[in-house]
This record gives C-alpha cells, sequence and structure tokens, in this order.
C-alpha cells in the first residue's frame, strides 16, 4: 500500500442554508466512512476555512492571493491505495464533485535512500 | 443523556459524559432564569449537551481516546458533526439506553449495584434519590455507585448487543428490572411517590425492551405483562385514609382496569416458544389475582398450582411464604400454618415483618387471639415504615377487640 494526499479543491462552499450544509456533511461523513471501511484512509484530515494567510520569505505575510477560487483547497485526506491508479479511482462518489470542485491526487513521496 | 454522551465518549468516559449533563443543566438554569423555559426543555437541553459533546471532542482530540467503536469518525472535522447529530438522533438514543442498560448489568456487579447503577445513569435518580429508595444512607450509596462506575468504566465500551453473552446479559437485565419495580412495589421506602416513581421507571425500560425485536423475548413480554399487573393494583394497595391494604381487603373497582387489559395481552404475547420462566409464572398468578372481581372468586386452587411451579423455577423463602398464604386460602388456615412452619430458611425472615403478619393472620383466623396478637407485635417490631408500623398496629388492636 502507498500513501496519497487527497486535496479537495474549488467546490461551492458557502452560501448555503444549513439544511444544506447539513445534507452535505452527511454525504461527506457516509463517503469517509466507506472509504475507512475499506482500509483506505490512513487520516481523514480536515476540511478548511477559505480565509487564511499567505507567508513568504522576508516576513511578508498577507491575506493572499491564494489560487483563484475554483482551485482553492478546501480541505485534505491522507488515503491508502495500491497505486496512482487505485488512488484516483477511489475519488468515484465524492461528494466534491456535486459542487462543481474535484479532488487532486497526489502520491507522498518517498525520501530517503 | 448520559447514556448517549457515553456511546459517543465511551465507556471509560463516564465521568465526562456526566459532566457534560451537568452543565447542559447548569447552563439551562442560567438561560432559563432570563429567558424563561423554552417550549420543549428536554430537546433544548439535548441541543446542548450535543454542542458541548462537539466542543470537548474538538479540545481532547489528542489527549483523550473516545469510543473506540467509532474509530476514526470524532478525529476529523469531516466527520465529527454528523456523527455526533447521527448519534443523537432518536433511534440511536434509544438503541444508546439499550446498550447502557446491559452494561449497567455486569456480571461483576451484585444485584444491588446493577440497580443502584440503572437508577442512577438511566433514570437520572441522584445519590440522595437512589439512598432513599434503598432505605441506605447517602455515604454507604454513593461508596456503592462510585465502585459500580469504576467497574463499568473498566470494560471500555458500551455492551453490544450483538455479543455472544447476549441472552445471559439479557436474563441479569430483566433482574434487575424486577428488583427495581419490587423496590417500587414492595420496598421499604416510606415515600409512597418515590415507590410509584420506581414502578414506572421499571415499566418504561422495560418497554424500550419491547420495541426491539431481539430483546422482545417472551420472558421480557411476561415481565411487562407482571409489572403492568402489578401495577394496575397499586390505587388499591392504600384506602382513603392513607392506610396499607392486603390484597384480600383492598377495594378491587379501584384497580386499573386499562392496566390489567394491558397486562393481560403481554402475558398473551409472552406464550410462545417453550421459554417458561418465573416472569410468567409470576404473571400469571397476578392475572389470576386481576380475573377475580371479588376475592371470593379468586381459583385458589390454580394459584397454589402456579405457586408450586414457581417454587421450582426459583426456590426462595419469600415465594414459600406467599405459597403458604395461597394454601391457606384454598385448604384453611391450619393448612397455611404447617406451610408457613415448614418453611426451610426462616432466618431470612429476620427483618421481614411480613412472614410474622402472615403467621398472625392466619392464627387470628384459627381463633387464636393471643398467638395471633403476639405474632402482629413481632411484625410490629420489623416495620420499616409508618405506614406498615400503623397496619400492624391497627391489626393488634383487631385482635384485642
Amino acid at each position: 500500500m502507498n500513501d496519497f494526499l487527497y486535496l479537495y479543491r474549488g467546490g461551492q462552499w458557502s452560501n448555503r442554508t444549513p439544511e444544506q450544509m447539513q445534507t452535505t456533511m452527511q454525504k461527506w461523513m457516509a463517503w469517509m466512512k466507506e472509504l475507512g471501511d475499506k482500509g483506505h484512509i490512513k487520516d481523514m484530515g480536515h476540511p478548511l476555512e477559505q480565509q487564511g494567510k499567505v507567508v513568504k520569505a522576508h516576513k511578508s505575510v498577507t491575506d493572499g492571493p491564494f489560487a483563484e477560487a475554483k482551485d482553492l483547497i478546501g480541505g485534505y485526506t491522507l488515503v491508502q491505495a495500491r497505486d496512482l491508479a487505485q488512488a484516483a479511482e477511489l475519488t468515484a462518489g465524492c461528494p466534491i464533485f456535486e459542487n462543481g470542485g474535484f479532488v487532486e491526487v497526489r502520491p507522498i513521496m518517498k525520501t530517503g535512500m | 443523556m448520559v447514556a448517549a454522551l457515553t456511546r459517543v465518549f465511551g465507556v471509560h468516559n463516564l465521568a465526562l459524559a456526566e459532566d457534560v449533563v451537568q452543565d447542559a443543566f447548569c447552563r439551562a438554569m442560567e438561560v432559563w432564569k432570563f429567558r424563561g423555559v423554552p417550549e420543549n426543555p428536554s430537546a433544548w437541553l439535548m441541543a446542548t449537551a450535543k454542542h458541548r459533546a462537539i466542543d470537548v471532542l474538538r479540545r481532547e482530540r489528542t489527549a483523550r481516546t473516545f469510543a473506540p467503536e467509532l474509530g476514526r469518525l470524532l478525529e476529523s472535522e469531516w466527520t465529527l458533526v454528523p456523527a455526533v447529530e447521527e448519534l443523537f438522533g432518536t433511534a440511536a438514543v434509544k438503541d444508546d439506553l439499550l446498550r447502557m442498560m446491559f452494561s449497567c448489568c455486569n456480571p461483576r456487579l451484585n444485584d444491588d449495584a446493577q440497580v443502584a447503577l440503572v437508577l442512577h445513569i438511566l433514570c437520572g435518580f441522584g445519590v440522595s434519590e437512589v439512598a432513599a429508595a434503598f432505605l441506605d444512607t447517602e455515604a454507604a450509596t454513593q461508596k456503592r455507585i462510585s465502585r459500580a462506575k469504576k467497574i463499568l468504566a473498566g470494560s471500555k465500551r458500551l455492551f453490544d448487543l450483538a455479543d455472544a453473552d447476549f441472552a445471559r446479559r439479557l436474563s441479569a437485565v430483566h433482574r434487575a428490572l424486577y428488583l427495581l419495580f419490587n423496590e417500587g412495589y414492595h420496598g421499604a421506602s416510606s415515600e409512597s411517590v418515590m415507590q410509584v416513581e420506581l414502578c414506572q421507571e421499571a415499566m418504561r425500560l422495560t418497554g424500550l425492551l419491547l420495541e426491539r425485536e431481539s430483546t422482545a423475548t417472551p420472558a421480557t413480554f411476561a415481565l411487562a405483562a407482571l409489572m403492568s399487573l402489578h401495577a394496575a393494583r397499586l390505587p388499591g394497595r392504600i384506602n382513603a385514609s392513607g392506610r396499607l391494604q392486603t390484597l384480600l381487603d383492598q377495594d378491587r373497582s379501584q384497580w386499573d382496569t386499562a392496566l390489567i387489559a394491558e397486562g393481560q395481552r403481554l402475558l398473551e404475547r409472552s406464550a410462545t416458544g417453550s421459554e417458561l420462566s418465573e416472569y410468567h409464572v409470576e404473571a400469571a398468578i397476578a392475572a389470576a389475582h386481576a380475573r377475580a372481581a371479588r376475592v371470593e372468586l379468586t381459583n385458589w386452587a390454580q394459584i397454589v398450582a402456579l405457586y408450586d411451579k414457581l417454587a421450582v423455577l426459583r426456590p426462595s423463602p419469600i415465594v414459600a411464604l406467599n405459597r403458604a398464604i395461597a394454601i391457606a386460602q384454598y385448604q384453611g388456615p391450619e393448612r397455611g400454618l404447617d406451610e408457613l412452619h415448614a418453611i426451610a430458611d426462616l432466618d431470612r425472615f429476620a427483618r421481614y415483618p411480613f412472614y410474622f403478619a402472615a403467621l398472625a393472620d392466619l392464627e387470628l383466623r384459627c381463633g387464636r387471639r393471643d398467638a395471633a396478637r403476639q405474632h402482629f407485635g413481632e411484625a410490629l417490631t420489623r416495620a420499616r415504615n409508618p405506614m406498615e408500623r400503623e397496619f400492624f398496629e391497627q391489626r393488634i388492636r383487631a385482635c384485642e377487640a
């Protein structure tokens, strides 16, 4: 098994009614739970707020800019899969697709000699 | 509420669950003081407890392990809130109550401790109320409850209703609920209001067992029938002047006919399968009494036969005592006295007044007033509350009249 990082990008997160939020959370839970039951979750990670700060060298701290809203990272999860192909397949059913977002799947680099 | 929170936090964090409930109540008092009691106070409390639970889970995510069977669902913000929402849903809460009930009836705890835990955790009785129910001191009850909680917390997770030990544990649950009901019905506590409440709690929890297929066994139906049939007689046990009435002297028109009908229905439903539990027999005895509109119409032959059966299923001095009383009704007081004298284990009655009261009654019916008077005197010294005391004093006066 190899480790992969799911970066949930884009998708409409705010401006929704509490009921819609709740339905979405339920869907995330169901999806995560299924993935976990199949033994693919290493760390569920967390969703991220849209605001934050960008820190660059020389202590330059700004409130942005981040990537464009459509690419903004909305959360992350650490998963385990046989290979990149399987890791990509496992994103099927992820609720982010319903909100116009997408999942970036990145293998964790194995450093070491 | 404690049950639901314990399911979320894990049994080993029972104390934390209680703190959160306590906290919710304190908040409620503060808020309600200013804004008045909301329309649905229990829902308000539940929601407050839920939010506090989520706070705690977030804050202590790394410091504690919570319910192991929930795995990672509580660790991530992806799933934390929906998972807790689900656990606080009505169906889930009922499930948690059952699981908590089964957890409290841990074989490592004795009967008294099990019943005390059920009262404290599932019925929300405070330590002083539990102490009052058992006629025990607060300090002793406190000690018993905290010792029991420690054992419970050591079991790590709530009892799994799919466990292989389920059947055995279910009979422990039956036993605890039966004792809880009896404590209310025959118990020594002097406050009658409290007694009725104990009976109601036992019936409520038994009702929960009936709602779930795996726990709604014939024995559960029989236990529920038994409780309904006995509870139906509660209004007749105390007469208009607040005096205790024996079954034979009760005004039967005061019996609750709806509860009797419910008890009969439950008893019929219990008659499936091959299992004949002690609760079946006891319920059948209660039903035989309930069927007799007047005491003369009682089918004593049937009742004696049922007591014979019960004495085999659950031999005890109390069963023997009741059997002797039934025999006295069926075959005369002399035969009843023979049976009373033949009971083994008489020292078990050292502190129980009704054995002596039975002796006295039968002596009186044989016309031996002095012997009767003496036995009522012995019962009087063992009376456990003012109502019993007054009852025996009145009987003594009757002997002298």
